[in-house]
């Protein structure tokens, strides 16, 4: 019942987004987010966005995997 | 088109070192609930079981909606849309589900007006198109899915629509976390908090759950690096013995969750005593409409007689759903039981127990 995907909202109408994952086009209502804007990510739950993805947030955390797993690797290669 | 937000936690790098980082800390067992069906579905599809040691068991958990859905609830949609006049209106999981006497799906083929919707905005939709009709809305899910019911209904509530109603069968799962916990049968050390639940109610939804157990539960998202990193942070909560309540899904939740769709869910719904399929009354633990918007309740419009409640027969999906058993040792699992002829409702829905492991299970899955 969840679609874990984040759909990009390409116009607002009336509380209404349309909003594109993947190239299909569906709509959403956007009763139940405050200040969403053209752009951004947001996540669909049963024809409703519920959240915005929070872009600096995702970079940070996004960053933070990579560097431990390129550490990871770095220390792996120095073993015997 | 790259999907954006998802690819980058499909990265093989980091689940690789991600696991490792697992198994090198894992020193002690570990069972681990996964509370949300959809977090079931993608650590199966993924395969993520083989990744870990055997130091951690993950136990699939009461996340999935349609599943822990009453057998006397199924019995009263099943009525409704017996009613003469009634439009029936339901996610297409419940269509499968066996009643006592029957299934909406065996309903629809019997000639009754049973539509799959796929929002409760859908319903509305059906409402305002047949004026001369009643539409019955069966709303089932948790609290992601209540506050869309609930804006659906305060839609209405504007318009005036007269035909158009809510069975409400919502369930909120900090209650059946806390039921989890009471059960004798039941071992649990830490919980994975289901992704899009804890979207709604914030990482402090569970905080008086988290401090009358104090036991490590990390809110993870769906992918495989999301998944794997609320794992290592629940291994490292374990291993340096500070249990905490932790979010691994920072892009999409936040402490305090989605203030709007809080305010929405509790203008229309209030919490009551709920059953559960598996889990028994627990209070508190379901929404009932407020004061304010019963006039579109279900359960007060119609007058149904309903079948005294039997479950399938030799079905344990009881069990399943608190993680007592695991599928294969139901003795219909896979035999009498299966997607395509199914008993029980974990088999029904696409994201139960039952049917994640009869799709997923014996592929890289142990
Ligand atoms: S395998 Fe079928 S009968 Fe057995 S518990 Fe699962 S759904 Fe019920």
């Amino acid at each position: 019942m969840c679609l874990a995907i984040p759909s990009r909202i390409t116009k607002i109408e009336n509380q209404m987004a349309v909003i594109d994952v993947d190239g299909v086009r569906r709509e959403a209502s956007l009763l139940l987010l405050e200040d969403a804007r053209v752009g951004d990510y947001v996540i669909v739950h049963a024809g409703f966005a519920i959240q915005t993805i929070d872009e600096q947030t995702a970079l940070e955390s996004l960053r933070l995997l990579r560097e431990a797993a390129d550490a990871y690797d770095a220390a792996r290669s120095q073993e015997p | 088109m790259a999907l954006k937000h998802v690819q980058e936690y499909r990265d093989a790098d980091i689940a690789r070192h991600l696991a490792a980082q697992i198994r090198d800390r894992s020193r002690q067992p570990v069972r681990m609930m996964e509370v949300c069906g959809t977090h079931t579905v993608s650590i199966f599809r993924s395969g993520l079981r083989s990744l870990l040691p055997e130091t951690i068991t993950l136990i699939s958990g009461p996340g999935c909606p349609v599943c822990v859905t009453d057998q006397a609830e199924i019995d009263a949609f099943v009525a409704l849309a017996r009613e003469p006049g009634v439009i029936a209106a339901t996610f297409g999981d419940l269509m499968r589900v066996p009643g006592t006497e029957s299934s909406l799906q065996r309903e629809r083929a019997a000639g009754r007006d049973v539509r799959i919707v796929y929002s409760a905005f859908d319903a509305l939709k059906l409402a305002r198109a047949h004026p001369d009709r009643q539409v019955v809305f069966f709303g089932v899910g948790f609290e992601t899915t209540a506050p869309t019911v609930a804006a659906t209904v305060m839609t209405a509530a504007e318009a005036g629509l007269e035909n158009f109603s809510v069975w409400s069968a919502h369930k909120t799962v900090p209650a059946a976390l806390d039921a989890l916990m009471g059960m004798p049968e039941v071992a649990i050390d830490a919980f994975l908090l289901p992704g899009h639940v804890s979207v709604i109610i914030g990482t402090e939804g569970y905080r008086p759950f988290f401090q009358r157990h104090r036991m490590p539960c990390v809110v993870a998202g769906f992918e495989p690096a999301d998944l794997l990193a609320a794992v290592a942070a629940i291994i490292d909560q374990v291993a340096s013995g500070t249990p905490a309540l932790a979010n691994a899904y920072p892009r999409a939740v936040v402490a305090e969750g989605n203030p709007k769709a809080l305010a929405v869910m509790n203008r229309v719904f209030a919490p009551v005593d709920a059953a559960w399929r598996g889990l028994g009354t627990i209070a508190g633990s379901g929404l009932e409409f407020t004061p304010a918007f019963d006039r579109f309740n279900a359960r007060h419009r119609f007058v149904l007689h309903l079948p005294v409640p039997v479950e399938p027969k030799g079905c344990a999906c009881g069990q399943i759903l608190t993680g007592a058993k695991r599928p294969p040792e139901c003795p219909l699992f896979g035999t009498r039981c299966t997607p395509m002829d199914p008993v029980g409702p974990c088999m029904v829905s696409s994201e139960g127990t039952c049917a994640a492991y009869y799709r997923y299970a014996g592929r890289g899955n142990p």
